[in-house]
């Protein structure tokens, strides 16, 4: 078993199809959080397969589409410091700020790399004793405590010169800030895998017991998307939302307690930034005083200039889960993914990009 | 960006271990998951193991679309 084919079986997905077919009554409204199950929905257009009671939203769980412009901004006004060296996950490279992107400001000059994992960036780092080799930070639960080992290898080997700008996102305190405001009506909610494989199923209980929402973990395969539908209509129609796990092969209840230890050795909760959300409170992630010299933001002095907004760009209410990307006028149109205006454009995972290269519209 | 894909475990030194991806051999930190062992797949994130897949689970998993195929044709 190689884990990805087996759950990508056709003959198995229309017998789920076939069930969730045969007990779905009532009308319902699902939102999947993360991205990568937007991909794998728009991509094998289970959308369409799907009975026509059970509505499906694509919610705020793309890392990068989340990353406000003011944070950056503090990007790319590192990325000007002299004698830095910017290290980077490729998707954003792409993703305009206010006035500029990583990419344009690597065109002017920066130095600017994209790597596939902190362990290249400390690499980096012990090849250009020198500079200062800042990475970005960003991503969620999954992603942090990567972030977290790759601080504590910087450490124990004395890496004088590596630098975080930590602008990671916490997934739990969002999705409360989404369900308090009341802008969506959501009867259930497909929890993000990797997320929880590092937090556990446990964190998504208060959704259930304080809002009633049906919660389904699952994996990215069309199967497993398939089998959380399935979950998530057979709790509504029994009128018993819970929190339940389908991706039991890479996701438990505690989840992985060694990356969620580093990752409190390190980082503590803070506010952060969302956009579309504003501020959320206990949704970042800053570095613990203990770690504060590896803090990017702290090591160098920025003024990243006021930020603006693009205009016309609606990423903020889709990531809300309250526009769809047809919605927007500059879909299609003057925002495409050669030219992108908003960053869920830009990323693969990105809901403009998924209904670009898979939609139907 | 969460993406992680199941990949098996060659070697292990250390925190550091090889895989075979898409017939690539390439060296990933196992520093997450220091329970992993040779032979086992993990699931791998921006260069770091971040969970061993469960194989007992998988097969229990692929059980239940089984009997849902098996409820389809009756």
């Amino acid at each position: 078993m190689k884990f990805i084919d087996e759950f990508r079986d056709a003959d198995m997905a229309k017998a789920v199809l076939c069930q969730i077919h045969r007990q779905s009554k009532r009308h319902v409204r699902l939102m999947e959080f993360c991205g990568g199950h937007t991909v794998t929905i728009m991509k094998h257009g289970i959308r369409q397969l799907l009975p026509e009671t059970i509505e499906m939203l694509s919610g705020p769980g793309c890392p990068v589409c989340v990353t406000a412009n003011a944070d950056l901004d503090k990007a790319i006004a590192l990325a000007r410091q002299p004698d830095v060296i910017i290290t980077t996950f490729g998707d954003m490279l792409r993703v305009p700020g206010s006035r500029s992107s990583l990419q344009k400001t690597r065109a002017d000059g920066a130095d600017i790399r994209v790597v596939y994992s902190t362990i290249d960036a400390l690499q980096i780092a012990r090849e250009n004793p020198a500079k200062a080799v800042i990475f970005i930070g960003i991503g969620f639960e999954t992603t942090a405590p990567t972030i977290a080992a790759s601080i504590m290898k910087a450490e124990e080997d004395g890496i004088n010169n590596y630098y975080v700008l930590s602008l990671h996102k916490l997934c739990p305190p969002v999705i409360k800030a989404l369900l308090d405001s009341g802008e969506v009506k959501l009867d259930g909610l497909i929890c993000p895998g990797h997320v929880s494989t590092i937090i556990g199923s446990r964190p998504w209980e208060f959704a259930a017991s304080d809002y009633g929402i049906a919660c389904v973990v699952t994996g990215f395969e069309p199967l497993d998307v398939l089998q959380s539908v399935d979950m998530l209509v057979n709790q509504l129609e029994q009128g018993k939302p819970r929190v339940e796990i389908a991706y039991r092969r890479g996701v438990t209840t505690e989840g992985n307690l060694r990356a969620q230890e580093l990752m409190n050795i390190v980082f503590e909760p803070s506010p952060a930034s969302w956009r579309g959300m504003g501020s959320v409170p206990q949704s970042g992630l800053r570095l613990r005083k203990e770690y504060e010299r590896f803090d990017a933001e702290q090591a160098f002095d920025i003024d990243p200039g006021p930020t603006l907004e693009h205009k016309g760009c609606i990423c903020g209410d889709i990531l809300r889960g309250v526009k769809t990307p047809p919605d927007c006028k500059l879909f299609r149109t003057s925002c495409t993914p050669e030219h992108p205006v908003g960053p869920c454009m830009v990323s693969s995972e990105g809901s403009c990009a998924s209904y670009y290269h898979y939609g139907t519209v | 960006m969460c993406l992680a894909i199941p990949v098996q475990i060659t070697s292990i030194e250390g925190s550091e271990a090889e895989v075979e991806f898409g017939g690539i051999a390439q060296k990933i930190s196992v520093f997450l998951t220091p329970e992993a062992e040779v032979g086992d797949y993990v699931l791998l994130h921006t260069g770091y193991a971040i969970a061993v897949v469960d194989e007992e689970e998988a097969q229990e998993t692929l059980r239940i679309f089984e009997e849902m195929e098996r409820l389809a044709e009756a």
